[in-house]
């Protein structure tokens, strides 16, 4: 009797699984059903390389989006990464344990500020001070790369604390016996053993920049040009499609999938980075 | 000349230290200064009025009525498929290339930009399916969006359940599926529970995904299909429209706050968990 | 514990399915022009004080997305305020609901206070790059502009004729940001619904003529376009009603109070 109920069990969450999968599996096949075969109709050529993107003429290149988006997660990576390693460095092994037990849940409540209240700040507080002392329209790819930059800091620094508190403290003490100063241990021995992880961190820190679009949106201009400094207005992918996305159709909204199916390629290839990353760390122990 | 390695650790605890300053003065000024200006703004009234002139005045009821419908609703979705996904992926199947490659897909599923679940919940949901802007739609897509989250944390929450937990059980003669219930589940709560929580966030403050699939009308739901708009919705509409920044920081403190209230509660509600049953 | 959670998604299952009931005719979705969006909120506002059965919803969006929502079904009525309405619309029922006039801005301390169709359609080529070109100061000059799909965009590059926007030109979503945008930046021009134009901005005359609401009833404003509510066949039930309570004297008069222009 137990084994019948046992067998129903499975049947239920194998179904369940299936409906889960494959929601996720529609979405998938969604847009790359409708954005493969406009790539393929279309040509490479005329969509990732050409700068001419006119819709109502039927140009559909998104290369000044494309060159943006990268400008800009790179930018905010720049910012990003070093101040959240650092800052992370700092808390997990030149702070006392007590210390670094209040300032982490902080950092992680951080994540939870509404993209849109950043994208707020960098209008009324950094767009201004922009255009004031460095020239431009303020509403530049710069704005874009800080306000990117300090929205993932929260990410990139509790995943690398993670990182860093994982290493085994064995690590820290046989480098502190053979007469190393904490920084010498720190940057010899603990930084090399968490590597993987902060990888780890800063590629999902990467992902959330290219991912991001209201706050970019409300900061970067959305001009759709190929940027030639950082102070020039620019368009990412995503602020692209969030804008015309209402009212594209036949050929219009394809292009729109399509420049999605090219975000999921770069996330994938991100995702497979990190990873291979995660794997070595573990490999390792 | 040899650089003494007190004075390297001297300036690199500067320089950390200087960084770390930075980046939490950063934070938190954003934090304040958006608490400092809205916080007058909020009292009873604004969280319980309905708000007049397109928000210029009144308060933002309806849009904390909707952000907590759409928000539980995109839960109660994604919840049971995504712990029910879970429990099958790791109690119930064999680890071979199968698994990995679902492992792969969610994974990378969790790393979307949500734009790009805004613009399939628009053209499925609201545009072929003929749902039009609601709750529903948003729901769904909300969904879609943090189910990917709600598997990975949840299977590895109950990957780190001891093998030798279940080995007990099934030598005591409980079926599979009284141990995931009696014992996988309740050990692997908490990171359950954080998924959850991530995604409650998440949920709260998504905006993109939100405008496309819910709509933007100001209105106290009375079905699934009618639209409402969430307070990350309302503050961004009100900044992008130049309609009120006084109202628009009273928002922003709202959603703030109740994001910081879900944290801190499901922190708090999940060490008493985890001290109730470590007694 | 886990009783708990159990309960609480049990009670939200149940919530979605009492909920799931669509009560046909009841709800009433208006979608498309950003520029008449206020406009019809607060008629929607007042329409729906006034009777129980049916509730008007009014969605942004632009008004590209208008006429598209109509097409497929998401919305019955969509707002497009646009000179000349597309191919698109040729099989939809419209009727006028309002008119509106585009406002060319400026920033209060620019010194230009009228600017010539062909200057304006110079600066948004980007031919006149300098303000000093057209009579102001030796700054560059910016262009901010609507998306592709604004109903505002498109009457204003029609009127004016033959606009090639400039690629750096800066593009916002509403007219509300652009107000916003040019309010905060000196050198940069742009062009809204003059349903949202407030101290904030100056206005440019255009060919020697004021955006007032006598000049454009004289019909000396080039900048006007009139305010579509289009739906599929002829309007029936709740969206005739909604449309003849906006073209009712108290719709109207709601519309001139807040700053357009009536149908007539």
């Amino acid at each position: 009797m137990k084994q019948i109920g046992d067998k129903i069990v499975k049947l239920g969450l194998m179904a369940i699984a299936v409906s889960a999968i494959g929601s996720l599996l529609l979405i998938a096949l969604f847009i790359f059903k409708e954005g493969v075969p406009f790539m393929a109709r279309l040509g490479l050529d005329d969509f990732l390389a050409s700068s001419d993107w006119r819709p109502e003429k039927g140009h559909y290149g998104i290369f000044p989006m494309i060159v943006a988006s990268l400008w800009v997660t790179f930018g905010a990576m720049l910012i990003g990464a070093p101040l959240g390693i650092a800052g992370a460095v700092f808390l997990s092994e030149f702070v006392p344990n007590s210390v670094m037990r209040v300032v982490k849940p902080t950092i992680e409540l951080l994540v939870g500020i509404p993209s849109v209240v950043y994208g707020f700040i960098g209008v009324i507080v950094l767009a201004p001070w922009i255009r004031l002392h460095l020239g431009g329209a303020g509403l530049s790819m710069l704005t874009a790369s800080v306000i990117l930059g300090i929205m993932i800091l929260p990410t990139v620094m509790s995943i690398s604390i993670d990182a860093f508190t994982s290493v085994p403290n064995s690590y820290r003490d046989g480098a502190l016996a053979l007469g190393a100063t904490r920084w010498q241990a720190t940057h010899m021995v603990v930084l090399k053993a968490a590597r993987s992880g902060i990888v780890a961190g800063t590629i999902l820190g990467m992902g959330r920049a290219v991912g991001e679009t209201m706050a970019v949106i409300m900061v970067s201009g959305n001009a759709v040009k190929t940027p030639h400094s950082a102070l020039d207005s620019v368009r990412t992918l995503t602020a692209n499609i969030a804008l015309e996305m209402g009212y594209a159709t036949g050929m219009h909204r394809e292009a729109l999938f399509a420049t999605g199916v090219v975000l999921f390629i770069v996330i994938m290839i991100l995702n497979a980075i990190a990873i291979t990353a995660m794997k070595k760390r573990f490999a390792k122990k | 000349m040899r650089i003494s390695p007190k004075f390297t650790q001297a300036a690199a605890v500067a320089i950390l230290g200087g960084a770390t300053f930075v980046t939490l003065a950063i934070l938190v000024f954003i934090v304040v200064f958006v608490l400092v200006k809205g916080l007058p703004v909020v009292n009873l009234d604004f969280l319980l009025k309905n708000p007049e002139e397109m928000g210029r005045a009144g308060g933002i009821f309806p849009c904390i009525v909707g952000t907590i419908v759409l928000t539980l609703v995109a839960i109660a979705l994604a919840l049971p498929l995504g712990v029910g996904t879970a429990i099958y992926l790791s109690e119930y199947s064999v680890e071979n290339r199968f698994t990995r490659i679902i492992r792969f897909g969610t994974d990378c599923l969790a790393g979307i930009p949500s734009i790009i679940f805004g613009l399939f919940g628009f053209i499925f949901f609201v545009t072929t399916l003929k749902m039009g802007w609601g709750i529903l739609p948003g729901a769904l897509s909300l969904a879609i969006m943090v189910l990917p989250t709600i598997i990975r944390t949840s299977e590895e929450a109950m990957k780190a359940v001891p093998q030798s937990y279940r080995e007990v059980s099934c030598s005591l003669g409980a079926t599979r599926w009284a141990t995931v219930l009696k014992v996988v589940l309740p050990n692997a709560l908490p990171g359950i529970m954080t998924g959850v929580m991530l995604s409650v966030g998440r949920s709260i403050e998504e905006t993109a995904v939100v405008i496309f699939t819910a709509g933007q009308v100001l209105q106290l739901p009375t079905s699934m299909f009618d639209s409402v708009r969430t307070m990350a919705v309302h503050f961004y509409i009100l900044v992008r429209e130049g309609i009120s920044n006084e109202n628009a920081y009273g928002t922003a403190a709202v959603l703030i706050i109740s994001v910081l209230l879900v944290n801190t509660l499901s922190y708090w509600m999940m060490n008493r968990y985890i001290a109730r049953r470590t007694k | 514990m886990l009783s708990k959670v159990c309960l609480v998604l049990g009670i939200c299952i149940s919530l979605i399915v009492c909920g799931c009931g669509r009560q046909a005719g009841t709800s009433l979705t208006v979608a498309g022009s950003t520029a008449f969006q206020p406009f019809a909120e607060k008629l929607a506002e007042q329409f729906n004080a006034r009777q129980k059965d049916s509730r008007v919803a009014v969605q942004g969006g632009g008004s590209a997305l208008g006429i598209e929502s109509v097409r497929s079904g998401a919305a019955q009525i969509g707002m497009a305020d646009l000179v000349v309405l597309p191919p698109e619309a040729k099989d939809l029922a419209n009727v006028i609901v309002a008119r509106d006039s585009i406002a060319v801005i400026v920033h209060p301390e620019n010194k230009v206070a009228s600017l010539s169709t062909t200057q304006i359609r110079q600066i948004f080529n980007g031919s006149i790059k300098n303000w000093k070109e057209a009579g102001g100061n030796d700054h560059p000059v910016r262009i901010v502009s609507r998306e592709a799909g604004s109903g505002t965009r498109a009457s204003f590059e029609q009127i004016i004729g033959d606009v090639n926007l400039l690629t750096d030109a800066i593009i916002q979503n509403s007219s509300g940001t652009i107000r916003e945008t040019v309010a905060n930046d000196k050198d940069t021009i742009g062009y809204l619904s003059h349903g949202v134009l407030n101290q904030k901005v100056k206005v440019v005359q255009v060919d020697g003529v004021d955006c007032t609401k006598d000049e454009i009833v004289a019909g000396r404003y080039k900048l006007v376009r009139p305010v579509y509510f289009l739906t599929k066949g002829e309007p029936s039930g709740a969206m005739k009603a909604f449309i003849e309570y906006v073209l009712s004297p108290e719709g109207q008069d709601t519309i001139k109070k807040n700053g357009l222009l009536p149908a007539k």
